[in-house]
């Protein structure tokens, strides 16, 4: 066996396993070793399960070998975003209010990884509860980019988009509220896909702004995105948002990879100004491919867009002040009593603890939050977000009635430097620019590595944007792209990333 | 402060001569679904501290809730029922406010988009008059946890060294019924609130939605309160009082809150707009916390709920299933009945009213109903602590049992005092009314020679008192009656004696 495990995809692996050339066991004991030698620098990981995940890989291939039907990715190893709820492994987002918490309940996503015999490797690292692009707001540091360990891997979700990009994992689950699957994509030049809001049950997913959340697969080729996707989706009686509606066909449509007739919208909007150079080359040209693919590109336009930033960051820390009410020190978590009081009241400890658990950019958005919710100021405020948002889904609505999906490049550059916008959380929210339309109209959108930049030599994103419940789309057109891409490119771009084997001797 | 001593009052009497009150009742009533509002956890009261929690209820990181689908009917119902016009579309709202029993620190409401709104009800009083409450809404959230302070001397937070905390009965589904300010019930308003309560409760005991306990805080009831003079028309600031709940309490707090604020309006002084808690052993309202119209909950839609939206046929279907409202139903059965008011009173203070309609209906006439579901097994029901019905079925005991009582009587068999053993022999388990009277010799004699016999050895014995009744003193033939019945040893028929004797004697 010559092939590098660490580095098959999924559907490789899926493959192998199927044809019994290798076990779950030594794909799993391959990937916890990978961990082991390059995680120290990368930091995708908060927990690593290496104990229940050799015994889920053992499971899988005791089944196989006793002749049960499995589940196309049975025994393919996954790690898990650290904001879905993992029973019996520490569950954090991120937080040091929530540090040692063990959830007692699977979240739906997990549960049904946990059924389909995919082996959990661990949990992830994000910006605290979700909240930031950069991974820099985690309570416990950082995740590094594993195409410059100096730069950030994207957030909240830069662990499960570091660890597929470090090749620490396959798969991984990452959550996008605002983009935080696919930017973290974007800028660590993986595949990563928000589906159709209610598409996959958020029961178990901590939230952050429960009108925006969604679930989604991390993956290093687009097929390995929509196999997962098929995991993960379809109808949860405990989620009263999840759609109840057949799961698209979305492996069938990235194996097909067909665009000939279809029509690509790029919007005027989020193209051009603004938007780095190289991350605008690579885009323009990807476009070009889709043309050569048999592609018919029209522009189309969505003038509410120029409000969507705003309304979000209306929207989510309105929802976000309410939902991370409930870290309060009564029931889990850590528990804070204040200095110099001598007996604390249950107030005086919910506070203590808010202090000392929540972090600057949490704290700022609860205020925020609090502030737009309050009587005198929700009509101002989150009254006229709501607003906006219909407008943009009405601008969606519109555009997708001339093209059949649109495109624009995933974030606005390549990956900054750790560190460089912390002081400045308004330009670290431009970088969501092009992701959240997509979160606020409720519809799926992937993106796809499209190159590197001749600047930085990073990696750029390109996003493909479909209607609701028409998430099969995205897939035909990545997958149709990164055919041509890999072509062009003479194979994965992520061959060509650093081998962090050397930096961490 | 002390709750033993209140402030200082009017007498009613001065208070309703000077200002007029104004009621508001916001009354609180759970659901007797089998599980919670927004997951599937039981319902049942009593149960082990937390023994009935999940990660939904609870509040955990990732949990959401989904509304369960048969509260909403209930509310629909209930709505109906209080004339309410039902939303075409709803949603639940956050409240958002920190307090340590409230799992998620918000708790799932409705706000602006209640289910039910625009209603009234109807309420009799004692004069036989109808006073009409108009409803402003009903609408669905769910209930807190209930937290326990130990340690200190009032059970209170305050003194206490730690809490304790039951989930058991967070997410209970509740519904708020509010009604607009009632005005223009003068001296009635006691009264007027009382009624109004007691008439809530029984409409949702018959359509069986809850099993409105007021001493389990199944039902509860908030009373606002303010005064504005007589015949004015600006309302004045108003108190609320909280968690009264018996009926009785909603007739006294009612009392003392207009002499309490008459008192504070009187002296010169301004009623604080504030929550009060009512002291059941005192009679008397203590103030708590102090209550703005700012206060701000940061209401929002709740994004994890999708809108209800009941159609309306299944509005239509649902109205299909009142019951009849409980004051016609009265009013109805008083009349088939032919009960007099106190008759018809007492049947219903003793929640009678179901086994007397079933007794009716399986054979038995409306007095023998009445008076054997009223006698004895009252009594013992009573020592017992249970009610009638529940007695009666725990023993076994049914309508037609009462129905065969009867007929032993009607066909001759039994006298009274004879029927009164043999229903004490069914409630001691001794079998039917039947097997009681063959097993312990219950018949009355039929031999009229017998009966003539011990007639005449009576009037023999008793020759002044046969005189008299000779002489037309008939009424003195109940002595005589007396003695043929013990010779015969009470099984004699008591009115064929009496024939029996005034023949003999000449005044037949
Ligand atoms: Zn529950």
């Amino acid at each position: 066996m010559t092939t590098d495990l660490t580095r098959a995809t999924a559907a490789e692996l899926a493959d192998l396993l199927g044809a019994g050339s290798v076990s779950s066991r030594e794909v799993t004991r391959a990937l916890l070793d990978r961990t082991t030698a390059v995680d120290g620098v990368v930091r995708s990981y908060l927990h690593v399960d290496e104990d229940g995940a050799l015994a889920a890989a053992d499971d899988v291939d005791r089944r196989r070998a006793a002749g049960e039907g499995l589940h196309a990715l049975a025994g393919v190893p996954i790690a898990v975003k650290d904001v879905m709820a993992t029973r019996g492994l520490p569950t954090t987002c991120g937080s040091r209010i929530l540090e040692g918490w063990v959830p007692p309940y699977d979240a739906t996503v997990v549960r049904r990884l946990r059924e389909a015999g995919m082996p959990i490797l661990g949990k992830t690292n994000m910006d605290e509860f979700a909240m930031g692009s950069s991974t820099e707001h985690s309570a416990f540091g950082p995740s590094h980019n594993p195409w410059d360990l100096d730069r950030i891997p994207g957030g909240s979700g830069g662990g499960s988009s570091s660890v597929v990009a470090s090749f620490q994992a396959p798969l991984a689950i990452g959550t996008d509220t605002g983009g935080s699957i696919r930017q973290p994509a974007a800028v660590t030049g993986t595949v990563g896909t928000k589906p159709t809001y209610g598409g996959v049950s958020r029961y178990g997913l901590v939230a952050l702004a429960s009108s925006l959340d969604q679930a989604g697969p991390c993956s290093r080729t687009v097929l390995d995105s929509a196999l997962l996707h098929e995991v993960i989706a379809g109808h949860d009686p405990m989620d009263s948002t999840s759609v109840d509606a057949p799961v698209p066909a979305v492996v069938e449509a990235a194996r097909r990879a067909d665009v000939s007739g279809m029509r690509i919208g790029i919007v005027r909007e989020l193209t051009g100004e603004g938007f780095q150079p190289g991350v605008q080359a690579r885009f323009d040209e990807a476009v070009q491919h889709l043309v050569d693919a048999g592609a018919e590109v029209v522009e189309v336009s969505c003038p509410s867009f120029t409000y969507a930033l705003a309304a979000y960051y209306l929207i989510l820390p309105s929802e976000a002040s309410s939902n991370l009410a409930k870290f309060d020190a009564m029931r889990y978590g850590m528990r804070v009593t204040p200095d110099g009081v001598d007996a604390p009241s249950a107030e005086q400890v919910m506070a203590a603890t808010r202090d000392a658990g929540f972090g600057d950019e949490v704290k700022r958005r609860i205020i925020l939050g609090t502030y737009a919710l309050s009587s005198g100021y929700y009509d101002a405020y989150y009254g006229s977000a709501q607003k906006v948002r219909r407008l943009i889904a009405n601008d969606f609505a519109a555009a997708f009635e001339t093209a059949d999906v649109l495109v624009t490049p995933t974030a606005p550059t390549t990956a900054f430097r750790l560190g460089d916008k912390l002081d400045d959380p308004m330009s670290m929210y431009l970088n969501d620019i092009a992701t959240i339309p997509a979160n606020l109209a409720g519809i799926p959108g992937l993106s796809l590595p499209s190159g590197l930049a001749d600047e930085d030599g990073l990696p750029a994103g390109f996003q493909v944007l479909a209607p609701a419940m028409v998430d099969d789309r995205l897939y035909s057109v990545g997958a149709a792209l990164e055919a041509r891409l890999a072509a062009a490119w003479g194979g994965p771009l992520l061959d060509r990333a650093p081998d962090l084997t050397e930096v961490s001797r | 402060m002390s709750t033993t001593t209140g402030e200082r009052t009017l007498s009613f009497d001065e208070a309703l001569a000077t200002f007029d009150p104004v009621m508001g009742l916001e009354v609180h009533v759970e659901l007797g679904t089998n599980t919670k509002m927004f997951c599937g956890c039981p319902t049942e009261f009593g149960a082990e501290p937390n023994t009935q929690v999940c990660p939904v209820c609870l509040g955990l990181p990732g949990a959401l809730p989904v509304v369960n689908a048969v509260a909403v009917e209930s509310a629909i119902r209930i709505g109906l029922a209080l004339n309410c016009s039902i939303a075409e579309w709803c949603r639940f709202a956050r409240k958002n406010y920190f307090y340590p029993d409230m799992p998620k620190n918000f708790q799932t409401s409705q706000y602006d988009e209640p289910i039910a709104f625009d209603g009234h009800l109807d309420v009799e009083l004692e004069d036989g008059s109808t006073f009409r409450v108009e409803i402003e809404r009903a609408h669905m959230e769910e209930d807190t946890g209930k937290s326990l302070h130990v340690g200190g001397a009032t059970g209170r937070i305050h003194g206490a060294t730690h809490s304790l905390v039951d989930y058991n009965r967070a997410g209970i589904p509740l519904i708020e019924i509010v009604t607009k300010p009632i005005v223009a019930t003068r001296e009635k308003a006691p009264e007027v609130a009382k009624a109004y309560v007691a008439t809530l409760r029984d409409l949702l005991k018959a359509m069986d939605v809850s099993d409105v306990k007021m001493e389990q805080g199944s039902m509860r009831c908030d009373v606002n309160l303010s005064l504005m003079p007589r015949d004015g028309d600006t309302f004045g600031t108003r108190t609320e009082t909280k968690n009264v709940n018996s009926l009785r309490s909603v007739e006294r707090a009612v009392r003392y809150e207009i002499g309490r604020h008459a008192a504070v309006l009187t002296d010169g002084g301004s009623i604080t707009q504030e929550t009060r808690h009512w002291h059941e052993d005192t009679g008397i309202t203590t103030s708590g916390r102090i209550k703005s119209d700012a206060e701000d909950y940061r209401y929002f839609p709740e994004p994890d709920l999708v809108p209800v939206a009941p159609s309306r046929e299944t509005v239509e279907a649902l109205r299909a299933t009142l019951p009849e409202p409980p004051a016609e139903r009265r009013r109805r059965l008083q009349t088939a009945w032919g009960y007099s008011d106190l008759e018809m009173r007492d049947v219903l203070n003793a929640g009678l009213v179901g086994l007397v309609e079933e007794t009716v209906a399986a054979g038995a006439s409306p007095a023998a109903a009445r008076k054997w579901w009223s006698g004895e097994i009252a009594r013992r029901a009573n020592t017992e602590g249970e009610d009638v019905p529940a007695y009666a079925a725990r023993l076994g005991v049914t309508p037609a049992h009462v129905v065969e009582l009867e007929g032993l009587v009607t066909s001759g068999r039994l006298n009274d005092s004879m029927a009164r053993q043999a229903w004490e022999g069914v409630l001691d388990g001794e079998g039917t009314p039947t097997a009681v009277a063959d097993a312990r010799g219950l018949e009355l004699v039929q031999d009229t020679g017998a009966l003539e016999a011990a007639v005449d050895a009576v009037i023999a014995a008793n020759p002044d008192v046969a005189a008299k009744i000779r002489d037309g003193k008939v009424q003195a033939v109940g002595a005589l009656i007396g003695q043929v019945m013990r010779e015969m040893k009470g099984q004699a028929d008591a009115g064929a004696a009496r024939a029996i004797i005034l023949e003999r004697l000449g005044q037949a």
